[in-house]
């Protein structure tokens, strides 16, 4: 079997390396081979788009020519963001002669039609479709402690470029969950934007996404939220504290990469799933898997 | 909230065309104003105008209110409008067009912490192959709002000591190609 081929994203390497530990864990549980991308680059994410789209599509461009040249069908994008980018490119350069052009003009005549003969996969996809559902259940020897999750995809992994699961409501977390025994609530929000950057650059707008969504999952009965992009895990675990100092029927939970439970059901040694990266529902976190209790002190 | 009488004398129905002709924004002129994008957008009630507004200003050549309005930085591109459109326009894409028109144009809000942070961060992204998270937050909120850091100061404690800020910043082992591959644009 072919290797899939990794694209980190800056994000796995900063605020959301718990997602980079636990997916690892996860690929290595299933045995499914998995290479980084040598010398990659960012992904431009949506900043880089505010301020010049050509350039912005020649970064995800030359990630794509990597993979090519390194001979992966496959390159896997865990962070939402990075996942839209790739796509978005492998769309315009088809679509935008003038975006053909300038990616051509970078990579060098003739290299702008093997952009599109490297597919590019979200983990949750690759799990869903390559690995399936029948095998997770198989391979789930574990059973979760952690009550019910509410499953969030958030938007740019469904949204414009979904692979087959409705754009507005996806299930195929949900169904990953329950295949690995982890019982999950109905949540109408799970494709509800988290405000992206906003929490930091527009603190009261940003805030005010995230709080609705934490609200609507503890109001339905949840003990956790589940989410699939790096900045989205980031949004909902990093400001719990601001908005229970807001609102005093605010209570906080923990906000897993769905990687990590997948991992925990998998019959991962929990030490290599990141869980001791979590901000908030640190006590719920230290009570559902009590083996971690002392690592999980060491870094309060 | 004030409104200033518009004179459609005023109007650059040629920039509008030049508008339309930018990737992903060949449907402006198709708009029905049916409000579905506003409608759907979980970040109108924020904004001065919302997306549905924001294409009727666009297309009637209104430039200036449309490059220096709120509404098109505080579009988080969740892309939920253009899903939901019924005519299929890429509000998200007329909005990141608008936002490029509006740094070239220096029309941007100054008071908004989001252009800086995407400017720094288009820095960042060029001289080192990769954003350093810290870095550009840092300088986002140095040249914006300093008091903002003082906010962030609980988040920053609460990312360190779960190991979750990077200090050091990556460079990406391709940066010398990346730099050629990028600054061709200028020779371009």
């Amino acid at each position: 079997m072919a290797p899939y081929c990794y694209f980190p994203g800056c994000s796995l390497r900063g605020t959301g390396i718990a997602y980079e530990e636990s997916l690892l864990e996860v690929f290595r549980l299933l045995h499914l081979p998995i290479e980084e991308l040598r010398d990659w680059n960012c992904c431009g994410a949506t900043s880089y788009m505010s301020i010049d789209e050509g350039s912005a599509c020649v970064l995800s461009a030359r990630n794509l020519a990597l993979a090519h040249k390194g001979h992966y069908r496959d390159i896997v994008a865990p962070c939402s963001a990075c996942y839209l980018v790739l796509r978005k490119t492998q769309d315009y350069v088809e679509r935008y002669p003038r975006i053909g052009r300038r990616v051509e003009e970078s990579l060098g005549p003739g290299r702008l039609r093997v952009l599109n003969e490297v597919r590019v996969r979200h983990p949750l996809e690759v799990l869903y479709t390559d690995v399936g559902l029948a095998k997770i259940k198989a391979h789930a020897v574990r059973q979760w402690p952690g009550g019910k999750v509410a499953c969030y995809y958030g938007c740019q992994m469904v949204r414009p470029y979904a692979d087959g699961d409705p754009d507005h409501n996806p299930v195929r977390m949900d169904e990953l969950m329950h295949a690995a025994g982890v019982p999950t609530v109905d949540f109408p929000l799970k494709t509800r934007c988290c405000g992206g950057t906003l929490t930091g650059t527009m603190p009261p707008v940003g805030l005010r996404l995230n709080e609705i969504l934490l609200a609507e999952a503890h109001h339905r009965g949840a003990d956790a939220m589940v989410t699939v992009c790096p900045l989205c895990q980031y949004n909902l675990d990093a400001y719990q504290a601001d908005l229970r100092r807001r609102s005093k029927t605010f209570s906080e939970m923990p906000v897993f990469f769905f990687t990590q439970i997948l991992g925990w059901a998998l019959g991962s040694d929990p030490a290599r799933l990141g869980l001791k990266r979590a901000i908030s529902g640190r006590k719920q976190i230290a009570q559902w898997f009590p083996k971690q209790r002392a690592e999980v002190a060491a870094h309060v | 909230m004030e409104r200033r009488l518009k004179l459609q004398k005023e109007a650059e129905p040629e920039w509008a065309r030049r508008i339309s002709e930018h990737p992903g924004c060949e449907g402006v002129f198709s708009c029905l104003q049916c409000g579905a994008c506003s409608g759907t957008c979980p970040l109108s009630i924020y904004m001065d105008f919302g997306p549905r507004r924001i294409i009727g200003l666009v297309r009637e050549g209104f430039r200036t209110t449309a490059l220096s309005s709120e509404t098109i930085w505080l579009c988080a591109s969740c892309y939920s409008c253009a899903v939901h459109c019924p005519r299929k326009i890429h509000v998200t894409d007329i909005m990141y067009t608008l936002k490029r028109e509006a740094i070239e144009a220096k029309l941007y809000p100054r008071r908004l912490p989001i252009p800086v942070l995407a400017q720094e961060f288009y820095r960042a992204v060029r001289s080192r192959g990769k954003n350093p998270e810290l870095w550009v937050v840092l300088r986002m909120a140095l040249k914006s709002h300093p008091l903002i850091l003082l906010s962030m100061i609980h988040t920053g404690w609460a990312l360190l000591r779960t190991g979750r800020l990077s200090l050091h910043s990556e460079h990406s082992d391709g940066i010398a190609e990346i730099k050629r591959y990028l600054d061709l644009r200028e020779v371009a």
